[in-house]
This record gives structure tokens, sequence and C-alpha cells, in this order.
């Protein structure tokens, strides 16, 4: 699937800017550190949008389009922000099998957002991942580091309204 | 030189150490099948098409990349390697849009030839998920249809040896596709327009923008005047779409083509080449004296013109301010011409062949209008032209030689070599020379700036002042050339820049040709050949003493070189832009 890239406005805060620019200072002698040097902005800003990779892009001396390439190459980097509540549900063969498809569709609905998005707010962002090793209490969904299983789409509501919604 | 014996499909060479086992074969007389492989482009042994036996190796190796060894038995083309290279045709074409019928690469598409071959059908055994891609029509100079596109990664690599870099891989596994940062529309990243990309893919994935269309539909129109120049690189290069040898000079059949195709007028671009020259030299001599801004930069090549911009914003009043011999043919056509004949410019629609795709976007810029419509309505490639002549029954190896039209047809050899890297800098040096020296000089040939180098550097003394000179093709080159300027070391007074490697005569809009043959073939230095043998048999070959440039500054621009007329007319300006949009 090819990635989606966010359409939310960026909020970076000066201090973040500065604390990148610090990594990219520390790096920018070696083009070969460009994953660790996004693997750091990532762990700033949350995820990478155009401005974060431009900055990279700008501090490494690298083409834009070589950190967008590594950036929709590694699953590991995201385009979009991380909410508050970050909501990650098991679509691994023991889940899906018990339905986890139908909890993810019910999270869509609810949130009124797809897959890899955040709500306009940036309270939730919603993400599928492989198996969690929870297998035995399939379907299983995570939120933040809280752990929910045995699930059907119904108990969804429920659970979103522990975290505000 | 260390060699190293090994055996081709029994056959015997010895070849350097070093070497691949592509470049043995090839010494064998032995053509191994590639895709992705470019010499000194793309060198990464992705594709497998390429597939060989060789002893001491486990599995079927790359020959584009394998080096040889002593002793090495390469087989080329047994069963096993047959059905690899099969195996991996079905697969590229199980993503491949096969829309081969009009496709403008269909019997020039390497991978169409390939399947020819290896009698590849679309079996359907690999039927499966494909993305469909949207074409991106963003550039005023390319389509990039990556629904044709085989991942062979050749664009990327010649745009990030243009240093250019705004295409790459995106996403991964069946989703990769070729295009620019967060998927932007090319039109919206600093891309500079030089299509080496196209001249290098092997498929219909990246084709020139269709100007074609209009020029046939101008061509139909009694009420239109239609006027067609040829750059001076077209003649060098035209006869390979129709067969002919690398490097066969073809400016009379060109030109009775063009007649042919029923253009009222057939010009020279030479003769702006010309122009430029004399207003060049000009700008520089004035430049020298009243202590302006130096090193001065040629203005000739849009590519070059549009990556300063882009990049090197602070320093564009290094840039000449002569428009592009393009765009001053095309002001002397609409205003000297059109007054010279009495046709209103409006109906003239000026036609410019180019060995550039940049060209196209040129001929859009803002500043381009000297009589108040724009100076060249459209900009067909050499690609575009052989498609044309092609579609007329034109049988171009059966027409005579004819030559251009009055009053824009005649140049010099000066104007004749800005085909090639260094050839405008010979031609300005040429005029300057003789100017500064207030002689006629006999020695015209200034070989340090001639050949193939991306870089080249020469002082010359001239009445007394020593002259450095850079010579560079290649946006790589363009780029240490501006490092210096910017950081202030630059020793130059005048540098020449063409942003494709080796100058017109490798741009983007030449004939394609396929890997096949540029990978053994010198096509710079072959087309380049062409145009130097023309200069030298030449009487006139220098740009002031051209009659079309006397009479020009007679009758028009008749308060001289450099006046006010010819600035309105012949001189642009820059402007700083924006990498991303």
């Amino acid at each position: 699937m090819q990635k989606k890239i966010s359409k939310l406005p960026f909020k970076g805060t000066p201090e973040q800017a500065a604390a990148l620019q610090k990594v990219i200072d520390a790096n920018k002698h070696d083009p070969s550190r460009l994953m660790g040097v996004m693997q750091e902005a990532q762990g700033i800003y949350g995820y990478l949008p155009v401005e974060v990779q431009d900055m990279i892009a700008e501090g490494m001396n690298v083409p834009l389009e070589k950190v967008y390439g590594v950036a929709t190459f590694y699953a590991q980097f995201a385009l979009s922000p991380k909410g508050e509540y970050d909501i990650s549900v098991c679509l691994g063969t023991a889940c899906y099998v018990k339905g986890a498809g139908d909890v993810f569709d019910k999270l869509k609905e609810l949130l009124g957002i797809d897959a890899d998005e955040c709500t306009a707010d940036g309270k939730y962002s919603l993400s599928a991942c492989r198996c969690i090793g929870a297998c035995g209490l399939a379907p299983v969904l995570t939120v933040n580091s809280d752990v929910y299983g045995n699930l059907t789409a119904d108990d969804v509501p429920g659970i979103l309204e522990k975290y505000g919604k | 030189m260390e060699m190293v014996n090994v055996k081709v499909n029994g056959i015997a060479v010895s070849v350097p150490k070093g070497s691949t086992i592509l470049e043995a074969a090839r010494q064998a007389g032995v053509e191994i099948p590639t895709l992705c492989y470019l010499k000194d482009i793309n060198e990464i042994g992705a594709c497998r098409i390429c597939v060989v036996e060789a002893t001491g190796a486990r599995g079927l190796v790359t020959a584009c990349v394998y080096p040889v060894a002593e002793g090495m038995e390469i087989q080329t083309n047994t069963a096993r390697v047959q059905k690899a290279r099969k195996t991996t045709l079905e697969l590229i074409l199980s993503t491949h849009e096969k829309k081969c019928l009009s496709c403008e690469r269909s019997t020039n598409c390497e991978l169409q030839k390939m399947c020819k071959d290896y009698g590849v059908e679309d079996s359907g055994k690999y039927d499966g998920d494909r993305p469909v891609y949207e074409l991106d029509k963003s550039t005023a100079h390319l389509v990039r249809d990556n629904n044709k596109c085989i991942l062979c990664r050749r664009c990327v690599a010649v745009c990030r040896q243009q240093y250019v870099s705004v295409i790459g891989a995106n996403d991964r596994g069946i989703d990769t596709h070729i295009a620019c940062a967060f998927d932007k529309p090319l039109g919206d990243v600093p891309c500079v327009s030089c299509g080496q990309c196209v001249a290098v893919c092997p498929t219909g994935a990246l084709v020139d923008t269709d100007s074609t269309t209009p020029v046939w539909e101008a061509l139909a129109d009694p009420t239109k005047h239609v006027v067609v120049s040829t750059a001076p690189s077209i003649r060098a290069t035209l006869g390979e779409a129709f067969g002919m040898p690398i490097g066969t000079n073809v400016e009379g059949k060109m030109v009775a083509a063009l007649r042919r195709l029923g253009f009222a007028k057939v010009f020279d671009t030479d003769f702006a080449a010309d122009l430029t020259i004399v207003e060049e030299a000009n700008e520089f001599v004035q430049r020298v004296q009243n202590k302006g801004v130096l090193p001065m930069i040629t203005s000739c090549s849009p590519g070059w013109v549009k990556f300063a911009e882009y990049y090197y914003p602070d320093q564009l009043d290094h840039l000449s301010s002569c428009k592009s011999p393009q765009q001053m043919c095309g002001a002397v056509i609409k205003t000297y011409y059109a007054q010279k004949m009495g046709i209103d410019p409006k109906d003239i629609v000026n036609v410019s062949v180019m060995p550039c795709t940049a060209k196209k976007f040129e001929c859009g810029r803002d500043d381009q209008n000297a009589a108040g419509v724009a100076d060249i309505d459209h900009v067909i490639t050499t690609r575009e032209l052989a498609r044309m002549i092609d579609r007329a029954g034109i049988k171009f190896d059966l027409l005579p030689d004819e030559e251009f039209d009055a009053p824009l047809g005649d140049d010099t050899g000066a104007a004749v070599i800005f085909g090639a890297t260094g050839g405008v800098m010979e031609a300005a040096l040429r005029t300057a020379n003789d100017w500064l020296t207030e002689k006629d000089n006999k020695d015209v040939e200034f070989h340090e700036v001639r050949g193939t180098d991306g870089l080249k550097e020469a002082t010359y003394n001239i009445a007394g002042m020593e002259v450095k000179v850079a010579v560079a093709s290649g946006i790589a080159n363009a780029n240490y050339i501006m490092d210096q300027i910017k950081s202030g070391t630059a020793p130059w007074h005048f540098v020449e820049i063409m942003c494709c490697p080796g100058g017109c005569v490798n741009g983007g809009g030449q004939p394609i040709q396929p890997a096949s043959v540029r990978n053994f073939t010198d096509l710079k230095a072959l087309r380049a050949k062409a145009l130097y043998d023309q200069d030298e048999a030449m009487t006139l070959r220098k740009s002031h003493e051209s009659p079309v440039i006397k009479k020009l500054y007679e009758e028009f621009f008749d308060d001289g070189i450099g006046g006010h007329k010819a600035h309105h007319c012949l001189h642009t300006t820059y402007v700083a832009r924006k990498k991303f949009k």
C-alpha cells in the first residue's frame, strides 16, 4: 500500500527544530547516517512531514526525494502524526480470522479517519499492525500501551469512551 | 595492463582485468541483452535480464556488473539462461501496460524487442495486483506514464548524475513507483527539464510532451505563415532516426524534408547562434571594460538557466542577458522578417526543431515576446521531427540535398559548433579575439575547449589580456563551477555551461539510442565530429563575418550591437525560483 501523506497542518515548535538541528549537525558529515537522523527526527516530531524531511534533506545535503524514498520504503517511518491516543489494531492471522477487520472498520467509522491517519484535533490516530504475540486474546487492539482483547465491533464505543470520545 | 583470458560461448578472448562479463562478451562478438544497465550511469545489476552461466559462480550471474576472472568460461545462451530471461520478462510484463500499438516507443522499445527475441507474450501467468497510475503531465516538456515503467531506474540514475535528483523510487513492493518527493507532480519540484530521463528510458514510460499535433494543425491552416528553424545539432543527429550511422550530417536532406512537410520557410537557427555570439561577445567586452560582474556565463542552455534559477538564485547576475539562439531566432522572425515580408507577426507560427526538451519550457518563459506575441510558438524535438517525417511518408534517405531559405539561412562555422560542448566558447573567442586585437585573425581554432570532457579550462592571451575560460557540460559540472563562483574563488572571466553532458548533440530531445548502442559507443564524440567537420570545411567561421548578421544590424538593429533595439529584442531577464511548490 502506498503511504498516505497527512494533510494536517505542521505544528512543530522551535524547541523541536533546535533538537533536530542538533542531530543533523552531529551527522551531516556522513550522508550514510540519513536513516538514523530520520529515526531521531521521528522521535522528536512523532512523524516525518514535508517540513521535517526538508530540514533533513537540506541539513544532510541529500535530495528531498531520497529522504522521501527512504521514508516510504520502511514501514516504521510515519508520514502522518500520532494522536494523543494511538490506536493500533492487530490484523495478524489469528486476530483477523476472529474478526479484527470488523473492529478496525468500526474504529474508522467512529473516528472518521482511515488507516494511518490522525483526527484533526490531534487526539486519535489509527493504524493496523501485525501480530503482537497475544493471539490467545484475539482479536486485540492497543491504545498507547493499554491492551484490549477478545473484542467484537460492539466493544469499540466503550473503549473509545475511556479516552474521552 | 593486466589481462584476463576467458571464453564466451567457447570463443577465447583476452580482456583487461576488471572487465565485466558484458564487456568480454562484446569483445567476443556476443551481445547479452540488458535492461537496467547503462554504462557509467546505472550499474546496479537489478533487472536480471543479462544473467549468464559462468564457471566459478554458484547461480546465474548478472553479466553487466560481474567481473571476469582468469579462465572463466561463460555461456550466454543456454536453455537455463533463456528460461530465466523469459521468466523475468513475463514478470515485468505482468505489471506493464501493453498499449503498444501507437506507443511512441513502439519499434524503438527495448522491452518490446526483448519480448520479440524471446517469444514472450502476455501469458497471464502472473496476473494479479497491478497498480494504476495517472499520467504526470505537469511539465512543459515530458509525460510520465508509470503504467509503462519497468523500474529499471535509468531515469533516476541519470537525474542523479545531472545533480538534480528530483525523481526516485517511492514506496515498496508492488507499489514501488518512480516519482518525486511527497509524490508531487514533476512541475512542482526543481526539475530542470533537461530530458535526459526521456533519452535513457527503455520503454514508453517517459516521452516528450507532444508538440507535433499543434504543428500539424498550423500547417493545415491556410491563414497561418508557418516557419521552421533548426538548431545546430539537429543536422548531426536526425539521420540516426532513419538508420543512418551516428555522426552523419544530414543538413541538406533535413531542409528538404521540412520543405516537403509544408513549412513556408525553412530557416537555420544557426544565424541566431551567430547573433547570440556578437551580442554575447559584446556584453563580455563591456563587462570587462566596465568592471561588470565576472565571470560571465552563457545563457543558451535553458536547462542550465533553470538550474541556476532554482539552485543559485543569488548568482543570476553572472548569466549573460542574451536570449538563447532559439528565442533570438523567434524574435527576429517575428520582428525583422515579419516587417520585411509585410506579414502580421500574429499570423506567423514559429516552429523550432530542437535537440532539447527544456526548449519546450523556454518558449513559454516570460519576457520572450519581442513582437508582442510569443517569439517561438512550438518546439519539437529531433525525435518529434523524425515522427512527422515518417507520418508524412517522406523517404528521408531518398531526399535531395536542399539549402536553407533566405534571409535567415546563412550561417558560419562558429554557429555550427554551438551544438557541441565548448562550441559556444570557441565561437565567442573567435569574435572576441578579432575585436580585441582589431584584426582578422587566421587561426580560429581553440582546441583546449573542444572534446567531450565535462569540464575544460584554458587561459588565452588576447590583446595583452589574460582571459581565463571554463567550459562545463552536465549539471554536476555546472554545480562545481557555481560553488566556486559563490565562494568567490572562481578564477575565470568567461564560462560556458551546457545542461546536458557533451552539449546539445547529447541533448534530451535527440534520437533515442538503445542501451546496446549507448553502452559501447561514444555518442557525444561521434555526433560532435559531424559539426566540427562542417565548421572546418566552411569559409566563414566567425559569427561577426556572417552576411546575415551584417545585414540585420544594417537594416534592423541600426543602433548597433548591444544597442537599444537589439536589447529590446534579443535580451532577457531571469527569475529566482522556489524549489518546491
